[in-house]
């Protein structure tokens, strides 16, 4: 038996204690699969693994198990994502199965956002089972060997079960209970929302390390470059559950013409630094949204180069 | 209670277009409630179908008539004798109605003037919201009395997504985050821990997943 859960290379970096550096990839919305590999190769090298979204804000794109196969084919760790949205609990136990069957160990379980948001808002939605439920399930089939209804799984998936954490979204006081939830119900990692409020971060996981959490589970803390202040301000007011400060969007503005865009860098670098030596937080996970073109730069100023081999 | 709306006028008109002899039948149930399908509505929808017909140069002839419930053969049988006067009936009790009278008269042709849209109440006068998705096994004790299936967007049993916002849904700010309220009432009341707990995944057997649903209680079955 292996000292490990799913002997990914993310779970790797983390259990040696490496400060892991994950990123994130959107399947293209069609078949496009050079325009993948593209995106995929500026992050080949830099990170530990690479999540990869599963219809991302309700918008259809090639599937998050397809083009984590094509992450695979071309060197690159994919973390599998799933949402409860649009899969009932038969889909999602034989997707866990199908994934794994071709080489993927990280999954990361999310509700996953309403379909009124997306492309195709007339869509009837699953909702079989919550984020907490299938983090519940991955286990399950992992630890337990058996499918949700108690039957035998024959060669039951090993995956290392990743789940996000919001601690930005309100009830505020809830959050670090709900995140407790998800590491009782067996979550192995967490990634968290991107942070633009270090103060309520900070307050966050001071809680999270007063209940013991980050000994039981790894806290990757979610990270977003700033491209512009279009961006910025399109975050604090249109994306439910995101908290930007004003001050941040002043000191963007402040940049200067053409300048933005290094600033959010700069607050992103600054940011790492900071979840480098904060308690708690094992990794960042950089989420740079379709700028995986910058993701070497901000590796290398950020002092993630070179990634651990494990 | 069942709420249901009016369909849009253009499209009752559309359905009774080919029809000269007309009945509004109405419901003295939930529709009477919710002032959608009562016999004053049934009366107000049958002079908007004379005088729409009036204003085509057609002349048609529109009753109306309000049973005590669509939902009952009983009170259907009570226009045995007059529906076959009729070439159409346009029933405005909610969804059940226009399927009862369907059933009890197959050669009727028979459609629906309102939409059917939830199970849930009058919260304000004027405005109804939803409270029940009818799973077939209630929960509400669980959650300070509330129902997170019927109320949250994604049905969540575990607390809220991260899309919840200064007590809204993140579908919506016209929706209220039900877990948010849920989490504040536990909180309030003392008993959050119990939100502390995993719920494990729900069996929706006994929802309409587990196919249409019937109901037999052999003591009252004659």
């Amino acid at each position: 038996m292996s000292e490990y859960k799913s002997g990914s290379n993310l779970e790797k970096v983390l259990k040696a204690g490496h400060f892991a550096f994950t990123g994130e990839c959107g399947p293209p919305q069609g078949a496009n699969v050079e325009h993948l590999k593209e995106k995929a190769a500026h992050l080949k090298g830099c990170v530990d693994a690479v999540n990869v979204t599963d219809n991302q804000t309700a918008v259809v794109r090639m599937s998050s198990w397809a083009a984590s196969l094509v992450l695979l084919q071309e060197g690159l760790e994919p973390n599998f994502q799933m949402v409860c949205r649009d899969r009932n609990r038969l889909a999602i136990q034989s997707d866990i199965l199908g994934v794994y069957a071709h080489g993927i160990r990280n999954m990361l379980c999310l509700s996953g956002d309403h379909q009124r948001f997306g492309n195709h808002p007339e869509a009837k939605n699953v909702f079989d089972i919550d984020s907490m439920q299938l983090i519940y399930t991955v286990k399950t089939m992992r630890d337990e060997g058996t499918f949700l209804n108690g039957q035998d799984i024959d060669v039951p998936p090993k995956l290392f079960i990743g789940a996000a954490s919001n601690p930005f979204a309100e009830p505020f006081e809830f959050r670090v209970y709900r995140l407790a939830k998800k590491i009782a119900a067996g979550a192995d990692f967490i990634q968290t929302q991107c942070i633009y409020n270090m103060d309520r971060f900070r307050e966050f996981m001071k809680r999270a390390v007063d209940m013991g959490l980050h000994e039981k589970c790894y806290i990757l803390a979610g990270v977003t470059p700033m491209k512009s202040v279009g961006m910025a301000r399109y975050m604090a007011k249109q994306v439910p559950g995101m908290d930007v400060p004003a001050s941040l969007i002043k000191r963007l503005q402040g940049a200067g013409k053409g300048k933005v865009a290094g600033e959010g860098i700069k607050f992103a670098i600054e940011q790492i630094e900071e979840f480098k030596e904060m308690e708690g937080v094992a990794g960042v996970h950089l989420m740079a949204i379709e700028w995986e073109h910058r993701v070497p730069e901000i590796s290398e100023l950020a002092g993630m180069l070179p990634r651990p081999k494990v | 209670m069942i709420v249901a709306e009016q369909k849009p006028i253009k499209e009752i008109l559309e359905m009774v277009k080919d029809y000269n002899k007309i009945l509004v039948l109405g419901c003295k149930g939930c529709v009477t409630v919710c002032n959608v399908g009562g016999s004053k509505e049934a009366a107000i929808l049958a002079s908007t179908l004379k005088i729409a017909a009036r204003k085509n140069g057609k002349k048609i002839e529109v009753e109306e008539h309000t049973l005590e419930r669509q939902c009952d053969p009983e009170y259907i049988d009570e226009i045995k004798d007059m529906i076959d006067d009729y070439d159409a009936v346009v029933s405005i009790a909610c969804g059940v109605g226009p399927q009862f009278l369907s059933e009890r008269y197959p050669s009727a042709r028979v459609f629906p003037g309102v939409d059917t849209k939830f199970m849930g109440g009058a919260v304000e006068h004027g405005i109804w919201s939803e409270r029940c998705a009818g799973c077939g096994t209630c929960v509400v004790h669980h959650f300070g009395g509330l129902c997170p299936i019927a109320r949250c967007s994604k049905s969540l049993l575990n607390g809220p997504c991260g899309g919840s916002s200064n007590g809204k849904c993140e579908i919506s700010k016209d929706v209220d985050c039900i877990w948010d309220i849920i989490v504040r009432r536990m909180t309030e009341l003392g008993r959050l821990e119990e939100l502390l707990e995993f719920v494990p995944p729900k069996s929706w057997i006994t929802a309409r997943d587990g196919g249409p649903r019937r109901l037999i209680r052999e003591e009252l079955v004659l």
